[in-house]
């Protein structure tokens, strides 16, 4: 009799890519359900638009490219990059920037450089800077947390919002958008306020901000779930969140009045979801087990120092550029020891 | 089980696979019946092919030599049975490349008659001369019976400098599905552990450790019972954590002592010298018995056959032989493996037959072996990395070996590439990276070869030109002697002046001081290694 040959190993592999990018899909839904509970529907509505239009650009840039449409839209990894971006924006960001931003990257980030594996930077990353650099004002329309706002939107008012800009009659814009904490600071502190006094205004919590903390913590039960099913490795949430709690505590110990506590660090803004979420995106980190560390930890190092001294009051998206760009360099000298070879590469 | 408390050490990656031994273990050993053909490849060994000493037509008895191989890396054939020689020519062997090479093909006259062609038995085999042992390895052909086929011989003989202060046994058997080491420990543990006792004559090491993954606990039991206690002598049984490829041999000398195999060195750089229990045994009965390597214990065993089993194996017996033994092929057979499914080849017909390194064969179900999904671009997820028990960067090298940057991937240590497979195993893009590594070497090494061939072409150019500027060179300076002499002679003649005797003496040492430097230049040419017929004029 006889057979096909192919070559070995002959048994069939543990893992896909899908089961992968669902699997971080998956744990992002308690950090998203946490955000929506304190930011409205926006936050679902952005989601949903974005996905659409990820998984719309993905197909047309596969047609055009002249690939199939089967395996890769179904790969999940639009829907991530799509989800992602509008975890970054405001809740009632207007429609044509969520178009515009994702967008970009889907057709700029991802699919120029070659699609799935070859873009060298996060393209939910890149999306979200260009919206944030061409749009500032919209990128602001943060709301006041549900729970001490005096209106919440309800589900048609944050679409029309959303979609023709309008909001309910005898409501402005000012009325019901907030800054958010990590503005506070970083206005606070630029007008020589001292922290303990702008952070005894009520959007300040107990750690990062009413509501962010929350979010934070949701967002680190998906990602702790994710490490311990072995999706993403330690290396770079422990890296990120480990450099950004030393040096925020560095400076807090020397100054807590112009600097914010680690806490409050590592708690606001995108801190976490950056760390297990966002930094962790495989195809654009690091891929060595000592390149992970000083990737994780050079984001972690400039999300400080841009929110610190930065123009922006938050920089996870800028960190996490900035790193993409040096990962050839990191990899090139994070070579892991070839087993029976010293560390020089020679015979060991 | 033993609660051994050995120190054990770890090594970097390896994967938990599910191991499908528990199919072939139910069933105990049988003896597969001698088939009518038996097909000897000439060379089933790392090294230069064995030379046959048959002819098509002879008679030979079982045991008796019909290939030997008189180069240091090499081993003997001897006939696994009694019958006539039907063919000394090329036939279908198990290789990768699917390919025929030169084989000895036996037909069975049935008597499975050893005539006197068993080797004298050796009495007192546990005073046994080590140089003896070499001697009778190396004459009963044995090889390194996991699967790699190493001259034995060589592996007990290692160089003066070279301090032997540990025998590792390796019983770990890591691949899924095979279980004739298993199979093996738990029937002939007294033949492992007297070839042991054997070997350890040879190589007089301190201490002798004997690896089990801790998935075959009846073997640790049997061998544990045939050595008289868990630890004896320096020697121990080692349980030791079933994580694939803990078999490897650079895996398991580092799992057992804790000493890493330099990258381009031996176990034997280290101290330690590796052999396997199937060796052992064959050892055992080469000294014991007499009987040289003619048969060996083979798992047929997958989905793809109704009654996976272990069997003893006339080398030599075609695979199709095995399958039918084993119950036949299920309607839905996909594939064929010679090996085991991680680093065991797929076989392109069942006509082939067993050889001294075929452990296992098996036939696969496409669900068993297939890849789910359609080839995905690699996320760089680094699994791989995490996987890889040589260290590398599994993800790089893909890059590199795709893009034909040979050099690149040979700077990030192709060839510590051990092709266990692990990558690909845990690639969830499902990339077939061994393949890519395996046309990257290739490449390479054709590379090289066509480098050789081009500079050994160069040289000979080189060294012609030179030759041909010498002779013309010797040919100006001949013709201008004779004229110089031709002159000279009239001159003399002219005026009588010189003694003729005188003339005749200085013409001799000129001519000897011609050939001098003639036989300078041929001297500095000589030891260059391409030589050419030499000039007629000397």
């Amino acid at each position: 009799m006889r057979f096909k040959t192919f070559s070995s190993p002959h048994m069939a592999p543990a893992r896909s890519v899908n089961r992968v990018m669902g699997q971080v899909l998956l744990a992002l839904i308690p950090g998203t359900a946490a955000m929506t509970w304190y930011f409205g529907w926006g936050v679902l509505i952005n989601v949903s638009l974005a996905v659409t239009v990820a998984l719309a650009c993905e197909a047309l840039m596969l047609l055009m490219r002249g690939r199939t449409l089967t395996p890769h839209i179904t790969d999940l990894s639009a829907v991530l990059a799509g989800w992602l971006f509008a975890l970054a924006v405001p809740p009632l960001t207007p429609w044509w920037v969520t178009l515009v931003g994702v967008g970009f990257a889907m057709v700029m980030a991802k699919h120029l450089y070659g699609g799935l594996g070859y873009n060298p930077f996060n393209p939910a990353m890149v999306g979200y800077v260009v919206v944030l650099i061409s749009f500032p004002r919209e990128m602001t329309l943060w709301l006041s947390p549900s729970v001490i706002a005096e209106l919440n939107l309800s589900l048609p008012q944050t679409f029309t919002a959303i979609f023709a800009g309008t909001l309910p009659d005898g409501l402005t814009w000012d009325t019901i958008t907030a800054a958010t904490p990590l503005d506070r600071i970083q206005t606070g502190v630029g007008q020589a306020h001292p922290i303990s006094e702008i952070q005894a205004s009520p959007f300040f919590g107990y750690l990062g901000g009413v509501g962010w903390e929350w979010i934070g913590l949701w967002f680190l039960v998906g990602g702790l779930w994710l490490l311990k099913r072995g999706v993403i490795g330690w290396q770079i949430p422990a890296a990120m969140l480990g450099t950004l709690t030393l040096l925020s505590g560095l400076f807090w110990l020397i100054n807590p009045e112009t600097y914010a506590s680690p806490l409050f660090h590592v708690f606001s803004g995108a801190a976490i979801l950056g760390a297990f979420f966002i930094a962790t995106d495989p195809v654009s980190a690091s891929t060595t087990p000592r390149g992970r560390l000083i990737f994780g930890a050079g984001v972690g190092a400039l999300v400080f120092v841009i929110r610190t001294w930065g123009s922006y009051a938050e920089g996870v998206a800028f960190a996490v550029l900035l790193m993409n760009m040096m990962v050839p360099l990191i990899d090139h000298y994070t070579q892991p020891r070839v087993f029976g070879k010293t560390t020089a590469g020679k015979e060991g | 089980m033993t609660a051994s408390s050995h120190k054990l050490w770890r090594f970097h990656g390896g994967v938990k696979l599910p191991d499908h031994k528990a199919e072939s273990t139910t069933e105990p050993v049988a003896a597969a019946p001698l088939p009518q053909r038996l097909i000897l490849p000439l060379r089933q060994h790392i090294g230069e092919a064995a030379v046959p000493v048959v002819k098509r037509g002879e008679h030979v008895k079982k045991g008796q030599l019909i290939a030997r191989s008189d180069t240091y890396v090499g081993a003997h054939l001897h006939a696994p049975t009694s019958g006539r020689i039907a063919l000394v020519g090329d036939q279908p062997v198990p290789h990768p490349s699917g390919l025929s090479a030169p084989c000895i093909v036996i037909e069975a006259d049935g008597e499975d008659d050893w005539g006197d062609s068993r080797m004298p038995p050796i009495e007192d085999y546990r005073n046994i001369d080590p140089v003896k042992l070499r001697n009778r390895v190396r004459d009963a052909g044995i090889v390194g019976l996991g699967g790699a086929a190493f001259p034995s011989a060589v592996k007990l003989n290692p160089r003066p400098h070279q301090k032997i202060d540990t025998l590792v046994i390796n019983g770990a058997e890591c691949e899924p599905y095979i279980t004739c080491d298993d199979m093996l420990m738990r029937t002939q543990a007294e033949a492992v552990i007297a070839g042991m006792h054997l070997v350890r004559r040879a190589l007089k090491p301190e201490r002798c450790l004997i690896g089990i993954e801790d998935n075959k606990p009846e073997a640790i039991r049997a061998m544990t019972e045939a050595l008289g206690g868990e630890e004896r002598d320096n020697i121990r049984i080692v349980a030791i954590p079933s994580i694939y490829p803990t078999g490897g041999e650079r895996q398991l000398v580092r799992v057992l002592t804790g000493r890493e195999v330099p990258s381009e060195g031996l176990p034997a750089d280290v101290g330690v010298v590796c052999h396997n229990v199937g060796t052992l045994a064959a050892i055992y009965r080469a000294v014991v018995l007499g009987e040289p390597l003619i048969s060996r214990l083979v798992t047929v065993t997958g989905s793809g056959v109704s009654r996976p089993r272990n069997l003893q194996v006339y080398l030599g017996t075609p695979v199709a032989d095995l399958i039918a033994l084993a119950g036949g092929y299920t309607d839905d057979v996909e594939r064929l493996i010679m090996g085991g499914p991680m680093m065991g080849f797929a076989l392109a017909s069942d006509a082939v037959p067993i050889i001294k390194g075929g452990n296992c064969i098996i036939a696969a179900r496409a669900a068993d072996v297939e890849r789910p999904g359609p080839v995905m671009p690699c996320i760089r997820c680094g699994e791989c990395v995490k996987a890889c028990p040589a260290g590398l960067l599994p993800q790089q090298l893909y890059w590199f070996s795709r893009a034909r940057d040979f050099d690149k991937a040979q700077e990030y240590s192709l060839f510590d590439c051990i092709e266990c497979g692990c990558c690909a195993h845990v690639c969830p893009s499902n990339i077939p990276l061994v393949q890519y590594y395996r046309f990257a070497k290739n490449e390479i090494w054709s590379q090289e070869r066509e480098r050789r061939q081009a500079e050994a072409a160069k040289q000979r150019h080189e060294l012609r030109r030179e030759r041909l500027e010498r002779e013309e060179r010797e040919k100006a300076e001949r013709m201008k002697r004779k004229q110089a002499a031709a002159a000279q002679q009239t001159a003399t003649a002219a005026d009588g002046g010189e003694d003729p005797k005188q003339a005749v003496i200085r013409a001799a040492l000129a001519r000897a001081q011609a050939r001098k430097a003639g036989q300078a230049t041929q001297d500095t040419t000589a030891a260059a290694p391409v030589s050419e017929n030499d000039d007629e004029n000397r």
